[in-house]
């Protein structure tokens, strides 16, 4: 054992591939499908069957939305592990160096498939492999307050009946299914709330619209009503019975799983910008110098200097909460932490590098205005800033959710 | 000198240049002037006066160097010294100290909150470490940490990571303590790493030593320069006309406890190149002059003045071409580094139990978003820090490069530790600001970061 915060040997393969798929399949892409929004990128199809032809070989490390799943028994205990959810938090960021919309929209790998892999027993694993699931969490009527869900299941037979309206489901359209947060029980609080795996062509589902949006445009966002939609009870992922106790704690394990990916989006997204304008700035006669006082230097570079500084913050938090997920530690306070600070560099990172390379950034015949849009729902979606700064919060000053509101 | 052009009032207690006075104002300045006169100290109008002793609580006040030591020659002139050898690495990411580190980090730890911050209130006002904390840190072992063991050290290989953690774990009791513990052992790093064998061979004994008798030791690289440049040091080296060794002039500020220390490693100009000299506190032309600065006081902050102090040749400490120097500094922006984590995680640990403790409005002020969300991101920041530092010594350790590295930690630790030193004292209102609480310590001593070139290095 010793401190080592280089991303490990054996996964420097994948990054690179990541890499080179970013730079050769997404980026020369990236603007056409931020322009035509809603146009299905049939180019993905491709790389979706490369990836999980790389899965299949085992040559992707686990990684990828499933990654996030924590295998509690094998191998050695004491030993430690660099696994899945590492593989998944570098690879990602790799892409979303290429285009985080595109990242977004890649088939099979929704945060659908991640929440599945957090929370589903394994029969459920089994029988949702190879389908591509959307998540379905934000009603019209709230967004972080994620108890006061209003979409209904109701057990009849052997079948839950779910009605409600969804709004922001990521890939709504275009996946095969959707993870849908409904509640058993209004009354009975938190612990009422339950995720179901909803078949897309189930009767009495239907995708009302697609938003317009700030960024992420190649990304498909979803309105979708749930009309007596009939599901097997064997859909409900994790345990059916309402645990008071518990609360809302199984719903909420899928986030610690997902923040670091979202973590790490932001930190792809934003070394995009920092690769570009670095080049930029050099161009315009600005070059960094690591040894010479920030204080000391053009002001641009001081202010690259400390971008970078916070961006390597952002993704070393990011490696820590995957790490410790690997190596089946906690991480709820790290995950928030990532996703906090992450998010936050993600749009100081492309909006400073913006305003440094002038109106060259702001216009569209280069990306970094695009990534400058791109990011900012990294620092919504998966839990807002504010949301994460609460439960980091909350965690530190061991408050409860009814003391720190 | 007239006393209209005494009375100018620029370039003096900090008032501009640009600025002049009206007739008022030389009034003024006058019945001042005559208030500072001994007059009113013979009609006993004022305290009696200070003990007329060394005391670097003073600044201006000017003493010759230490000179209690000289230290014997041995060892091969000219021949390479031995390496401490790069630590192994896995190749697996990993945020677990090795073993022998964790019991380190315990000891330090112990040792912190025992000994290191109960007596930091009252190091930081004398300006000075207690004598019998600074012994118990040679017991501990710090001045060796970063020697090899087969010079009287106990590091098998390079100790860069070990000595950031235990930076970070003495920090977390007092950083100006911790400085003043650290300093002597910094040096004896910097001859493990950089020494011929003759260097090792005389000094590396010394700091070895069982009985005590460790003596001080400080790594000057600063200078009281406005927009100071570490890398381009206004001391000067120049060759001596015998050619049997260097010439050294210029000042150095913010050198830890150069009243006491023995030997000092200087960095000067040769050549237009920045470049480390030894020079034993016993030579002639140096003399010390107290320089307490805003925080940091317990490390006996002290002005170094070389005049013409005359060095032998075997005086440089590693490369002339400017490699040793750089990479001296890079250590050094290490260390300050860890301390910086350490000080930040005090204010983090004394915050939160004080903002629940603390009621506004008939509940504990930690129930409010605004006061919640300041100390949520002084955690994420903290841990930020924490990382940018291990990640850096970690590649310092395992003999990569890492000047990258450690830029992103320092910029980190100087904007992020000082945002936690002053959110620190805002959460606690009018009680961080004064003495009864340890808050504003941290504030000034968080400054440092940034600014601080040298003294320290892991």
């Amino acid at each position: 054992m010793s401190i080592n915060l280089e991303v490990p040997k054996k996964h420097r393969q994948l990054v690179e591939q990541a890499h080179q798929v970013a730079m050769n399949m997404l980026r020369p892409i990236s603007r056409k499908y931020d322009i035509a929004e809603h146009e299905y990128p049939k180019e993905l199809d491709m790389l979706a069957a490369m990836i999980d032809g790389l899965s299949e070989s085992g040559a992707s490390e686990g990684a990828g939305a499933t990654g996030v799943r924590r295998d509690e028994n094998g191998d050695d205990k004491t030993k430690v592990k660099n696994g899945a959810n590492l593989a998944s938090v570098t690879s990602v960021a790799e892409m979303c160096w290429g285009d985080t919309g595109l990242l977004l929209s890649m088939p099979r790998q929704g945060l659908g498939n991640s929440a599945i892999a957090s929370v589903a027993n394994d029969e459920q694993l089994e029988r949702f492999k190879g389908r591509w699931a959307s998540m379905a969490i934000t009603e019209p009527s709230f967004g972080s307050d994620s108890a006061a869900i209003s979409t209904t299941a109701v057990l009849d037979g052997d079948e839950y009946v779910i009605n409600g309206e969804k709004i922001f489901v990521t890939s709504g359209e275009r996946s095969d299914c959707i993870v849908v947060w409904a509640t058993l029980d209004k009354s009975l609080g938190r612990a009422a709330i339950k995720s179901f795996v909803v078949e897309k062509d189930t009767p009495g589902v239907k995708v009302e619209r697609l938003e317009e949006k700030l960024g992420i445009r190649a990304s498909d966002t979803a309105v979708i009503t749930f009309t007596d939609a009939r599901v097997s009870r064997e859909n409900l992922l994790g345990d059916p019975e309402v645990n008071v106790e518990k609360g809302f704690a199984g719903a909420m394990a899928t986030f610690d799983n997902t923040r670091p990916l979202v973590a790490a989006m932001a930190v792809g997204c934003a070394r995009a910008s920092l690769d570009l304008t670095r080049d930029l700035l050099k161009d315009a006669g600005i070059e960094v110098d690591y040894d010479k006082p920030a204080i000391l230097q053009h002001a641009a570079a001081a202010r690259f200097l400390q971008l970078e500084a916070d961006w390597e913050a952002g993704r070393l938090l990011t490696l820590q909460a995957a790490w410790m997920a690997d190596n089946r530690k906690p991480n709820s306070l790290e995950a928030s932490m990532a996703k906090a600070k992450a998010g936050r560099v993600g749009s100081d990172v492309t909006l400073s590098c913006v305003e440094l390379c002038a109106s060259v950034g702001y216009s569209e015949n280069e990306l970094l205005e695009k990534w400058a849009r791109d990011s900012k729902i990294l620092d919504i979606f998966e839990g807002t800033q504010q949301i994460q700064q609460l439960i980091v919060a909350r965690r530190i000053l061991g408050l409860s959710s009814a003391e720190l509101k | 000198m007239s006393l209209i052009s005494n009375l100018k009032p620029g370039g003096k207690h900090g008032v501009p240049s640009s600025e002049s006075r009206d007739p008022i104002g030389y009034l003024v300045a006058g019945l001042n002037r005559l208030a500072q006169t001994d007059l009113l100290d013979k009609v006993r109008l004022r305290k009696p006066a200070e003990q007329v002793v060394f005391s670097v609580t003073r600044s201006g006040f000017k003493t010759i160097t230490n000179a209690s030591r000289t230290f014997a020659r041995k060892g091969k002139k000219g021949e390479p010294g031995t390496r401490p050898t790069p630590a192994a690495a896995s190749g697996v990411f990993d945020l677990t100290p090795g073993e022998d580190e964790q019991m380190l980090v315990d000891v330090v730890t112990e040792f912190a909150d025992e000994i290191v911050r109960p007596a930091a209130a009252e190091a930081d006002k004398a300006c000075a470490a207690p004598d019998d904390l600074l012994k118990s840190s040679l017991e501990i072992g710090l001045p060796i940490l970063g020697i090899p063991e087969s010079l009287g050290g106990v590091s098998e290989e390079r100790s860069a990571m070990a000595g950031t953690l235990v930076a970070e774990a003495l920090a977390k009791g007092d950083m100006g303590l911790a400085v003043a513990a650290l300093a002597p052992g910094s040096v004896a790093t910097a001859i493990g790493l950089w020494g011929t064998d003759a260097q090792q061979q005389t000094y590396l004994p010394a700091f070895s030593a069982e009985d005590g008798s460790v003596p001080a030791a400080a790594l000057a690289l600063t200078e009281p320069t406005v927009l100071f440049d570490v890398l381009s040091p206004s001391t000067t080296a120049r060759r001596s006309d015998d050619g049997a060794g260097f010439v050294l002039n210029g000042t150095k500020s913010l050198v830890a406890r150069g009243d006491s220390a023995e030997l000092f490693v200087v960095g000067a100009s040769l050549d237009g190149k920045p470049a480390l000299f030894l020079v034993e506190s016993s030579t002639e032309g140096l003399s010390v002059e107290g320089d307490p600065a805003m925080g940091v006081r317990a490390a006996s902050m002290t002005k170094l003045v070389l005049e013409d102090v005359k060095v032998p040749a075997d005086a440089v400490l590693g490369e002339t071409d400017g490699s040793t120097y750089t990479q001296c500094v890079r250590l050094s922006r290490l260390a300050w580094c860890a301390l910086a984590v350490g000080t930040a995680q005090a204010v983090l640990d004394y915050v939160t139990p004080y903002v629940k403790e603390r009621e506004a409005f008939g509940e504990p002020i930690a129930n409010r978003q605004s006061v919640a969300f300041m100390v949520a991101n002084i955690a994420i920041e903290l841990q930020g820090m924490r990382l940018l530092t291990y990640r850096a010594a970690s590649r310092a350790a395992a003999g990569k490069d890492f000047s990258r590295e450690v830029a992103l930690a320092r910029k980190a630790c100087t904007d992020k530790g000082m945002q936690i030193g002053l959110d620190g004292v805002q959460l606690l209102g009018g009680h961080g600001f004064v003495k009864e609480h340890p808050v504003e310590r941290w504030y000034r001593d968080l400054r440092a970061i940034g600014i601080m070139e040298g003294t320290v290095l892991v």
